[in-house]
């Protein structure tokens, strides 16, 4: 997948997310703010760097690709 | 580090969400799984996700391949069977510390040093979580769970050096949090052939992390980023210094010959 | 077809070769060690594996595991390995593994007499898990019996997708008897079926009319999921009631319900007798002995001898006992198979038993000194 700074690639689908807060926090561009029931919110998608960390580190499978599997 | 799309394809998307509480690390090692085994593109039916018993004993549940999820530390004594049977099949063992150190501690011994090709990812959350946070071999000395409310009063296990000595190919061991090191070293076990192991120490924010006040799934993560080094930071330490932290990284990478070769060639003659 | 001389040991590893098992599994034990020793050579001869596992835990897993890989099957071992194999043999209960299980009794609780016969461990071979299910045990009695019942189990183990326990004793592995080995192509040997269809649609634990599911293999096209967890018919776990009851109630009625198919009783000696022996195994050869001189001294007299112990053939000894009014159990142990006679036999029987629990097998003298004296 090619690597696009200043987009935020993903998707996250609200079935899956468990709110833990772990994309939150640990965003190194901090991208995401956590909404009033934790759950994370993508305010500065132009920070995105495209490291992937939140990809990876969520537990959830909630975090996904913006393209069809 | 790029992500192989296809990787979704090994998850059985219908099984979820997971009965795995939020900020658990059981999800992030199972997606490492996944991850690697999109990129070495390993079709479905070629591939088993053995599982133990406990909070990780439910991974087969979520993946879309062949799972297998046996009695408690019995996993690596029912793969020899499958393993010896089904060659071809790669066997990923998906277990505990529990499944790993306690009533399996036999099992893994003996599967390392028969060099069966089994990759195992022993997800390590320090205590056994499922019922109820109690401590675990694997759970450090000190640490509070529900049956050591004043501190573990027994040294922990360390897992990954007991598989190196027991003669297993490939060993490591990192964390939840380190993502890169985590997917490389799983898709390095499974390139492996022979045995290999990756210990990946994984948050239980529910449990250990909230008796030894670390705090929820962040400050767990947190955690792991600083109380663990790279193994050869951990060396340089004193002995007094090495205390407060644990070491992360590979043990061993050698190439001796598998169980089937080892048995075949003395079957020849 | 062959004539051999062989013990009991071998017969029964040279019978499930012949059944066309695979695989074997075990951890050293008396009585059955040389059945294990035969095996490591002979396995590799058929195309086989022989693994020595660090226990009888991981010997019964490796086993399970080696059919769940698409081959048949088997261990073997004795009371002290049988009680570690408990806890696998329910799960392969619970997942539906076809496999064998040779347990050759020996003496005693815990350590007992390693070299010396008993036969107490027919409760446990029924009820030594935790849970309700059913189990199919037979019972040679000869070095013959050996042969046959353990292909037989091989057969029953694919046919009803179950363990299957087979009894013998330390006596019986180590009796040494010229017995008929039929050429393998005079072997009819059952191989569990192949899934059809679609792949995507395949159901492992989807049970077919008789409640037997169609197991697939690790590394087959059809996707397995294999727990000992209750599960749907997917494979996948649920903790849902009615699934659990649909389970459980299938899981007993698939073999409960066609016991008719098992290897039924042997009856010997007079038609409708009055005092009829019930007896099984290695016993049941001093009970046809003893019998016999019983017929000479003018009793009337018969012998039941049980070929499947479990499900215990209640419709079968009522039948063959019918006209008697006097049964004898004769058993190595302290009357486990005389409290299912007594459970399943009306009123009005008199149910005696000549029991031995001392490290010796029963002797004819004793069989013929019992029946005279419930006379």
């Amino acid at each position: 997948m090619e690597k696009k700074k200043g987009k935020f690639p993903f998707i996250i689908e609200e079935r899956l997310c468990k709110k833990c807060g772990i994309c939150v926090s640990h965003c190194p561009a901090k991208v995401f703010t956590a909404g009033p029931g934790n759950e994370p919110r993508v305010t500065n998608p132009r920070k995105c760097t495209g490291c992937n960390l939140c990809f990876f580190r969520c537990p959830d499978f909630a975090i996904q690709l913006e393209v069809s599997p | 580090m790029d992500i192989p799309v296809r990787y979704g394809d090994y998850i059985d998307w219908d099984q979820l969400p997971h009965l795995w509480c939020p900020g658990c690390g059981n999800g992030i090692a199972l997606k490492g799984v996944a991850l690697a085994l999109a990129e070495l593109n390993i079709p479905l039916h070629k591939l088993l996700l053995a599982t133990g018993i406990g909070c990780s004993g439910r991974a087969g549940n979520y993946v879309s391949f062949h799972s297998f999820d046996g009695t408690h530390g019995r996993t690596l004594a029912f793969c020899t069977g499958i393993n010896v049977t089904q060659p071809d099949l790669k066997i990923i063992a998906f277990l505990g510390d529990g499944d790993c150190g306690a009533i399996g501690g036999n099992h893994l011994l003996h599967a390392a040093r028969r060099n069966l090709n089994i990759t195992v990812i022993e997800i390590n959350n320090f205590n056994y979580a499922m019922t109820g946070g109690q401590f675990s071999p694997t759970t450090p000395l000190s640490s509070i769970t529900s049956t050591s409310r004043k501190g573990k009063a027994e040294y922990a296990m360390d897992t990954a050096s007991l598989v190196a000595e027991a003669g297993a190919n490939y060993v490591a061991s990192t964390t939840v949090y380190h993502t890169s090191q985590l997917n490389n070293f799983i898709k390095e076990a499974l390139l492996t052939r022979g045995f290999s192991f990756v210990e990946v120490m994984s948050s239980c924010p529910t449990y250990y992390g909230r008796y030894n006040h670390i705090g929820d799934g962040p400050e767990m993560m947190k955690w792991f980023k600083e109380k663990t080094l790279p193994r050869d930071k951990y060396e340089k330490l004193s002995l007094e210094e090495k205390q407060n932290y644990i070491e992360r990284g590979k043990l061993v990478q050698r190439n001796r010959e598998d169980f089937l070769t080892t048995y075949k060639k003395r079957r020849k003659k | 077809m062959k004539k051999m001389f062989l013990d009991g040991n071998v017969a029964v590893a040279l019978g499930s070769i012949r059944a066309g098992a695979r695989f074997f599994a075990g951890y050293p034990i008396s009585p059955v060690s040389e059945l294990a020793e035969f095996c490591s050579h002979e396995m590799p001869k058929a195309g086989g594996i022989y693994v020595q596992m660090e226990d009888e835990i991981a010997a019964i897993a490796a086993v399970i595991g080696a059919s769940l890989g698409g081959k048949k099957a088997f261990t073997a071992t004795s009371g002290p390995g049988f009680s570690l194999m408990q806890e696998n043999i329910g799960f392969a209960s619970m997942a539906e593994v076809p496999c064998v299980i040779i347990n050759g009794q020996r003496f005693g609780l815990s350590t007992g007499v390693a070299t010396k016969p008993g036969q107490s461990d027919i409760m446990q071979a029924r009820w030594g898990r935790h849970g309700d299910q059913s189990i199919i045990a037979l019972t040679p009695a000869s070095v013959q019996e050996c042969f046959d019942l353990t292909l037989e189990a091989f057969n029953l183990a694919e046919r009803f997708s179950s363990p299957v326990i087979v009894l013998t004793d330390a006596t019986l592995a180590h009796l040494k008897e010229r017995i008929r080995v039929p050429d393998p192509a005079e072997i009819k040997t059952v191989k569990r079926k192949e899934p059809q269809g679609p792949p995507e649609e395949y159901k492992p634990y989807q049970p077919d009319e008789r409640g037997i599911p169609l197991l697939s293999y690790f590394g087959s096209e059809y996707i397995l999921k294999v727990t000992g967890l209750v599960h749907t018919e997917k494979g996948n776990v649920s903790s849902d009631p009615g699934v659990c009851a649909s389970l459980i109630d299938r899981l007993e009625r698939k073999i409960y319900d066609y016991q008719e198919e098992l290897p039924p009783p042997r009856y010997y000696g007079e038609e409708k007798a009055e005092t009829v022996l019930i007896s099984f195994g290695i016993s049941a050869r001093a009970a046809r002995e003893g019998m016999r001189r019983a017929l000479l001294e003018g009793i009337s007299s018969g012998l039941i001898q049980l070929q499947t112990v479990w499900p215990f053939p209640e419709g079968a000894i009522r039948r063959l006992s019918s006209h008697a009014s006097k049964v004898i159990v004769v058993e190595m142990n302290r009357g486990q198979v005389t409290r299912e006679v007594e459970r399943i036999l009306p009123e009005g029987v008199e149910v005696n038993s000549l029991l031995r629990a001392d490290s010796e097998v029963i002797y004819p003298r004793e069989v013929l000194e019992k029946i005279k004296e419930v006379q």
